[in-house]
């Protein structure tokens, strides 16, 4: 799968001029000139470069200097003035004490599955299968609870085994077949579903009493406790991502897999250990909701279409879907912004099918707003299939120093 | 693909396994690449299917079966472009969706206006191909998030428009063009439209990948560095990739009319359904490698699979569960097939960079179409 042959011509052509950091922008920008058919190859490297700079000289210092995450919170904050203002009209005030609970209960498990989304998209990989392993999750921890106390530690530590054994299977798929992770977390999403809707028919099993009062309590009446959950595995992958090896494999891979492999990194752990973390963090999430609901539910995930929104959530939140760059910060102000949305939405009483409607044209509107200026300065990257230009590589140790 | 590129000079080293040799032997070949080997997959998934019911193999009733799967092969050689030009459409389902609803609702009793209706679902085909390119493109959003907003936006906005339940219902002789048929064929006894337009759409779909934006689609979705460099006008190319696989799903909304009825859930899952069909035909997800006749060949596959668990009265919950292992398997043999054939090229030792370098440069474009778009 790799283009050696495609790759030799090109290295003349790209590093011809000594603008590695505006040449492939131009290219993405100067489309619609068809100048570079015919120019000298030096002279086409200078000076869309030239142009570049001009261009980068004239834009605003201020949006200029503003990395991703700090938009996508000022992004939030705007988003919540206006809730706050919308919810006023409505005779309502969104800073109560209920209506707090409410947002944070409301993100605490979109926001576990997008943490867990970050990882794997992080390392340049997908997980379409979430919404599913959820759902498992939910039936399973119901169905081995039974309603009783006794039964939690067995219950919980069964689902995340199950959820953990459905990401290793997904990470080996994507690292040593090189299945790539949109059709490997496809395929697997759909042999769970099939099975889902095979053995299950309807609600299933009962949460234990223990467990629905966790999702009933809270600290001082604002936090609910399932935030805090949400909290601490925001806090523990950050530290992952920034502090360890493994997080920085992560981005290194995310960032060119072909670089970081003749680099000396290991694919194999890092794309594993992304896979089985999404997946226990999407069982983690599922036990948030069987918390509330009470029952386990074969639909529960797809129903909350899980895969698509923390996808979106994510890339709301600044990282780049080809994988490589962004934060589980970023994220959590994605997954803030979805709460904040639905709360008002639900305040004004908007048609549910309406939602969709505005969800949709939030999601597209933010992402572009910064995937504008954000630059992606190398081609999305969809398995190793794709080719490896020589200027991504370059790149590839900036882009890797700019997140987390 | 004629066999002229293969005099190119001082290009022996690499000459290209695909386009010499007569047409048997490139057909035998193309056969092993993966865009080839759906065909032999089709191939055998009928005979198993004609195996399970004998009287399936009967013209009347495999004519009938094709017209069935015409919209899911339309829908199939539609996300192709977008596929093959390195993006992804996730809002087919909705297309469908929205298309069913106005046929349903736009039409209703009035004949004369069949005609208008379907120029408006056309122009509304063009418009979200639009909107989801110009995003894609100049937005430089990613087209997985362009996509899955309009198709959140459209899913919504129709479901909000219909109460989310079934509405309207078109005239008859708008339904026929997906139900009815060409009376009295001989053999075949009657030659349903949908496979006519099927055909057409084939034909239309291999001269359209044939010509020279056929040629620059497959070119963008390889490298769009080297094809804007090359003089390609990238964004626009990915937004006709785009607008074909709007107007390909409004066409499939069209033939589905006849099928399902109108309602707002009609097209759901079409867009993995249809990603599914042309993964399993062996194109490529991230763009450049694939033959759009493989993808239509994997929407048949796939249907071929599910009449065969039909017939072997597998509960219709395990589909999802084959269609899974199928897309793995199938992709995961995929890999190992297109980077065999490319193997000879890797270990042949790496020409002297300074000396060899320009004129070795042209031999991989022209040598391109031949060897990875899996063309037979």
């Amino acid at each position: 799968m790799n283009d050696t042959p495609r790759r030799s011509p090109s290295p003349p052509l790209r590093s011809s001029g000594d603008q590695r950091r505006g040449d492939p922008e131009s290219s993405a920008t100067t489309d619609r000139t068809p100048e570079p058919a015919s120019t000298p190859e030096r002279a086409m490297g200078v000076e869309p470069g030239d142009s570049v700079r001009r261009r980068r000289a004239a834009r605003p210092r201020g949006a200029r200097q503003l990395d991703s995450t700090a938009l996508i919170y000022l992004v939030l904050v705007a988003v919540v003035a206006v809730s706050a203002v919308l919810t006023g009209i409505e005779g309502r005030n969104f800073f109560s004490q209920g209506n707090i609970w409410a947002v944070l209960t409301a993100m605490s498990v979109l926001g576990l599955i997008a943490i867990g989304q970050t990882l794997v998209i992080l390392v340049g990989s997908l997980d379409l299968s979430v919404p599913y392993v959820v759902s498992l999750a939910t039936v399973i921890a119901a169905g081995g609870m039974k309603g009783l106390d006794g039964n939690i530690p067995a219950a919980v530590f069964n689902t995340l085994v199950v959820c953990a054994v459905i990401g290793l299977v997904m990470g080996l798929l994507v690292s040593l077949l090189h299945v790539h992770g949109f059709i490997a977390s496809l395929g697997i999403g759909l042999v769970v579903s099939g099975y889902l809707g095979t053995n299950y028919q309807g609600s299933h099993g009962a949460a234990a009493p223990d467990l629905r009062l966790l999702g009933r309590s809270g600290i001082v009446g604002w936090i609910p406790t399932a935030f805090l959950v949400l909290l601490a595995c925001a806090v523990l992958v950050t530290l992952m991502l920034r502090y360890t090896r493994l997080g920085h494999h992560v981005y290194a891979i995310g960032g060119n897999r072909d670089v970081a492999r003749m680099s000396g990194v290991r694919i194999a752990l890092p794309v594993v250990s992304a896979h089985v973390l999404c997946s226990v963090l999407a069982g983690l999430a599922a036990l948030l909701l069987l918390s509330r609901t009470g029952v386990g539910s074969p639909t529960i995930g797809s129903q909350g279409r899980y895969d698509l929104l923390s996808i979106a959530a994510v890339v709301l939140g600044g990282t780049l879907l080809a994988g490589g760059k962004g934060s589980v910060v970023g994220t959590m102000g994605g997954v803030a912004i979805f709460a904040v949305l639905d709360n008002v939405m639900g305040v004004m009483q908007v048609n549910p099918f309406l939602k969709d409607f505005v969800r949709g044209l939030v999601i597209v509107l933010a992402v572009a707003v910064y995937a504008r200026r954000s630059v992606v300065r190398r081609p999305p990257r969809f398995g190793a299939s794709r080719p490896v230009l020589p200027v991504p590589a370059a790149k590839g140790p900036s882009t890797k120093g700019e997140p987390a | 693909m004629s066999a002229t590129t293969t005099s190119a000079p001082s290009t022996a080293g690499r000459t290209l396994p695909l386009t010499d040799g007569s047409l048997v032997q490139r057909l035998l070949r193309g056969a092993v690449t993966p865009g080839g080997a759906v065909f032999i997959l089709a191939a055998i998934l009928f005979m198993a299917v004609v195996w399970a019911n004998p009287s399936f193999g009967d013209p009347p009733q495999l004519i009938r079966f094709i017209g069935r799967t015409a919209p899911i092969a339309i829908a199939a050689m539609g996300q192709y472009y977008v596929i093959v030009s390195g993006e992804f459409d996730l809002s087919m389902g909705a297309v469908i969706a929205t298309q069913v609803v106005i046929a349903g609702n736009y039409i209703g009793d009035d004949e004369s206006r069949v005609l208008p209706a379907i120029a408006l679902m056309l122009l509304i085909g063009v418009v979200v191909g639009l909107v989801n390119g110009l995003g894609t493109t100049i937005l430089r959003v990613p087209s997985f998030i362009v996509t899955l907003g309009t198709m959140l936006a459209l899913g919504g906005l129709v479901r909000f428009l219909t109460g989310g339940a079934a509405t309207g219902n078109p005239v008859d002789a708008f339904r026929e063009i997906g139900r009815g048929g060409i009376q009295d064929v001989p053999v075949l006894e009657v030659l349903p439209y949908p496979v006519i337009i099927l055909v057409v759409i084939m034909v239309a779909g291999v001269w359209l990948m044939r010509s020279p934006f056929g040629r620059t689609i497959i070119a963008t979705g390889d490298n769009p560095d080297a094809a804007s460099l090359a003089g390609a006008h990238v964004w626009w190319v990915k937004t006709r990739a785009f607008i074909l696989s709007s107007l390909s799903a409004t066409v499939a909304g069209i033939l589905l009319v006849g099928y399902a009825g109108v309602h707002p859930s009609v097209g759901a899952g079409y867009e993995f359904q249809a990603i599914t069909a042309v993964v399993l035909g062996g194109v490529v997800l991230g763009g450049g490698r694939g033959w759009i006749l493989s993808a239509a060949a994997g929407a048949f596959a796939l249907e071929l699979l599910f009449s065969f668990l039909n017939f072997q009265e597998v509960e219709s919950t395990w589909r999802p569960t084959v269609q899974g292992v199928i897309i793995i398997l199938a992709v995961a043999a995929a890999g190992r097939a297109w980077s065999l054939g490319r193997r000879p090229t890797r270990t042949s030792p790496p020409a002297p960079p300074a000396s060899s370098a320009a004129p070795s440069a042209p031999s991989p474009t022209t040598a391109r179409p031949g060897t990875e778009t899996g063309e037979i």
